[in-house]
C-alpha cells in the first residue's frame, strides 16, 4: 500500500479533518484541525474540492519517508522544512518521489503546522471523520514507525505557493456574549476588554490558557452555575479566573462561567498564537460577528486565487503579494523557491 | 445587559446556535422539559437544523446561519413553546431501561462507607437505596457516552470532595449532589467511588458506539465481586451483563 512513514516524531502529532460535529448529546466534542483555516490552504493548494485530513503538527514536526510518489502540502505555523536535505518553502506543495525523506523541525511562529497529501488519507474514519480525539479514546496520538496509508490518485501536480493569511502574532481577538455572559458584572467586562493578555505556555487540543497580571475575572453565583453546553471558543474562567479558551477536544459541557465565545473566523489566530505572545478580546454585537462571517467564509471560498505556480516568474509576485486575504496581512513565510 | 428572571429563556449560543433554558437549577421538571422540547425540534424537521442536543435544564440546536436567521429560528421557537407546558411534558417515546450490575463497596466501592455516613444511611440501606431506585440518565457529558444519572433523594445531597482521588477506573460508579456516574473512562474525580459496573459507556470498535441516551432509565443491580469477574469474562458485548428493554 502506499503512504508515508514516520521515522520519528514529536509528541503532538495527529490525523486531523474538519471533525465530527453531532454528537454533542453522546458527550463527545466536533475535534478536527485545531486551525481549520490551515486545512482549507491545503485544499487550495491541492486543487480539492473539500479539505482533507491531514497531520497536525504541535510545535515540532518529525521525519517522515515517502513510500510511493506523493504530492503533499505544508500549511498553518511555519516550520523549517527540508526534503532530501534541501530546505524548501512552507505554505506550498511539493512532490515527494518514492524514497525521498522529509524533514518537518521546529515552529517558527504560532503553534500548529499541517502536512497534506494530494491523495486521500486512507485511514477508517469513525463516525465520518478521521480525526483523532485522544481525550476521546479515539485514534492515537502518531509516533516513530506509525505508517500513514494514502489513496492512490495521480500525484503529478505542479508545485504551487499560496500567500497565507498572517495569523501568528496574536492581536485583537473579536467575541460574542455567551450564555453566561450576564452573570458577569458591567466593570468585569470593561476590565476584561481592557486587558492585555499572554498566551500561556499551557495549552492543549482541549484550549489554551492566558496569563494576566491582577485579580482573577469572576462571575455572580459562580459556584452554583449548571453544567451547560460549551461551543468552541468560548472563554471559561477556571476556580482561579483566568480565561481558559475551549477548543475542538474540549468537554462538552460544564459549569465554570464563560464571559464570551471568540468568532469563527478568529479563532484560526487564536489557536496559532504562541505561548508568550499578547492578545486581548474586543466584544462585538451578533450582527456584526455575522457579518464577519460571511466575508470570512466567502474568503475561504476564493483561497485558490491567492495560490500561484512556485515556477512563475518572481517579477510578478509583487502583485500577488499585496493581496488582501480577510483583515489580516500577508504572511511573511511565502517563499518563492528556485528551480 | 440583564438576568431573564423567568424560564424558558431563549438565548444565542456563539454565533450558530440557539439555547432554550428551562431552569437555572437541576429540577426533575426542567429536565424534563428539556428532553421533550428537544423531540419535538427534531419533530419539526425545520431545515436549518444541524445538530440537536438536551443538556440537564436546556435544549440546544445549533443550525445553518445561511438557511434561517436568529430571529426568524427565535419566533419558531417561541411559538413551539408556547404549543404546551413543557415542564408537564410526556417524555419522548423510544426511551430503554437498562439493569446494569453493580458491585458496591469493597475494593470495587472504597468510599461506600463514606458515602452513606454523608447520606445518613447504613451501609446496606444505602446500596438498598441505590438498588431500588428507578434513574433517569438526564445529561450525557464530559466524557463520550459518559451518564449523568439521577435524581436521586434528597439525602444524596451530598457534596464533592475537597480532595480529587487520583484515578477511578472505567466502569466506577460514582456519587455527590443526589446523582451517579458510570465512568466512560479511568478519569481523576471529587465525587465518591462507591461500586464497580463491568458496562461499557463508549464502544468506538462498535456500529453504535454510544449505548445510552439522555431520557433512558437505568436501576442498578447488586452483584458480588465474583459475579463481575463472571460478567467480565464472558461479556463481549461491553453490555456487562444489562438486561435492556425498550420503555413502552
Amino acid at each position: 500500500m502506499s503512504g508515508l512513514r514516520i521515522l520519528s516524531c514529536g509528541p503532538g502529532l495527529s490525523i486531523q479533518d474538519m471533525g465530527r460535529p453531532g454528537y454533542l448529546e453522546q458527550g463527545l466534542s466536533i475535534s478536527g484541525a485545531a486551525d481549520q483555516l490551515a486545512l482549507h490552504e491545503a485544499r487550495a493548494l491541492l486543487s480539492h474540492s473539500k479539505p482533507q485530513a491531514g497531520i497536525e503538527m504541535a510545535g515540532i514536526g518529525g521525519i517522515f519517508r515517502a513510500e510511493t510518489d506523493m504530492t503533499i502540502a505544508l500549511t498553518g505555523a511555519s516550520m523549517k522544512a527540508n526534503i532530501n536535505s534541501k530546505q524548501v518553502g512552507w505554505n506550498a506543495t511539493h512532490f515527494l518521489p518514492k524514497g525521498t525523506e522529509l524533514k518537518i523541525g521546529g515552529v517558527q511562529n504560532g503553534v500548529y503546522g499541517y502536512l497534506s497529501f494530494g491523495a486521500d488519507i486512507a485511514t477508517k474514519p469513525f463516525l465520518g471523520s478521521r480525526s483523532a480525539h485522544l481525550r476521546g479514546g479515539i485514534g492515537k496520538a502518531l509516533q516513530a514507525g506509525d505508517f500513514i496509508p494514502l489513496k492512490k490518485t495521480n500525484s503529478n501536480v505542479a508545485e504551487i505557493g499560496l500567500a497565507a493569511h498572517n495569523r501568528f502574532g496574536g492581536g485583537i481577538i473579536r467575541i460574542v456574549p455567551s450564555v453566561q455572559s450576564a452573570l458577569f458584572p458591567q466593570l468585569e467586562h470593561k476590565r476584561f476588554t481592557d486587558t492585555v493578555f499572554v498566551r500561556s505556555s499551557r495549552g492543549n487540543r482541549m484550549g489554551v490558557a492566558f496569563d494576566f497580571d491582577g485579580e482573577g475575572f469572576a462571575a455572580e453565583g459562580q459556584l452554583s452555575i449548571l453544567s451547560e453546553i460549551i461551543s468552541v471558543g468560548d472563554i471559561q474562567m477556571t476556580g482561579d479566573g483566568r480565561p481558559f479558551v475551549l477548543l475542538p477536544e474540549c468537554q462538552t459541557t460544564g459549569g465554570y462561567p464563560r464571559i464570551g465565545t471568540v468568532i469563527p473566523a478568529d479563532l484560526p489566530k487564536l489557536v496559532q498564537t504562541a505561548p508568550g505572545k499578547e492578545v486581548s478580546f474586543q466584544m462585538i454585537t451578533l450582527s456584526q460577528a455575522l457579518d464577519i462571517q460571511k466575508s470570512f467564509a466567502n474568503d475561504i471560498k476564493r483561497l485558490s486565487e491567492l495560490t500561484s505556480p512556485l515556477t512563475r516568474d518572481p517579477g510578478t509576485m509583487n502583485n500577488l503579494l499585496s493581496y488582501q486575504l480577510i483583515s489580516g496581512a500577508i504572511s511573511a513565510n511565502f517563499t518563492v523557491e528556485e528551480k | 445587559m440583564s438576568i431573564p428572571n423567568t424560564f424558558p429563556a431563549i438565548k444565542p449560543v456563539g454565533i450558530n446556535g440557539m439555547l432554550v433554558q428551562f431552569s437555572d437549577k437541576l429540577e426533575e421538571p426542567s429536565n424534563r422539559a428539556a428532553l421533550s422540547f428537544c423531540d419535538a425540534m427534531r419533530q419539526q424537521n425545520w431545515a436549518c437544523i444541524d445538530e440537536i442536543s438536551a443538556t440537564l435544564a436546556s435544549a440546544y440546536l445549533r443550525f445553518d446561519i445561511q438557511k434561517a436567521s436568529h430571529e426568524e429560528l427565535t419566533q419558531d421557537l417561541q411559538s413551539l413553546l408556547h404549543t404546551q407546558n413543557w415542564y408537564e411534558a410526556v417524555l419522548p417515546r423510544g426511551r430503554r431501561h437498562l439493569e446494569i450490575p453493580c458491585v458496591f463497596g469493597g475494593e470495587h466501592g472504597p468510599q461506600l462507607e463514606e458515602a452513606a455516613t454523608a447520606a445518613k444511611l447504613s451501609t446496606q440501606d444505602a446500596i438498598k437505596d441505590l438498588t431500588s431506585v428507578r434513574t433517569r440518565v438526564l445529561a450525557i457529558g464530559f466524557a463520550p457516552g459518559q451518564p449523568y444519572l439521577g435524581e436521586l433523594d434528597d439525602h444524596w445531597n451530598i457534596p464533592r470532595l475537597t480532595t480529587l482521588t487520583r484515578e477511578v477506573p472505567k466502569g466506577a460508579l460514582i456519587v455527590a449532589i443526589k446523582q451517579l456516574i458510570i465512568f466512560t473512562a479511568p478519569s481523576p474525580t471529587g465525587w465518591r467511588h462507591i461500586g464497580q459496573c463491568a458496562f461499557d459507556c463508549f464502544r468506538p470498535n462498535q456500529i453504535n458506539p454510544f449505548t445510552l441516551r439522555p431520557g433512558d432509565e437505568v436501576s442498578l443491580r447488586d452483584i458480588t465481586a465474583k459475579d463481575l469477574s463472571h460478567i467480565k469474562a464472558k461479556d463481549r458485548t461491553g453490555n456487562g451483563g444489562a438486561v435492556i428493554s425498550q420503555i413502552l
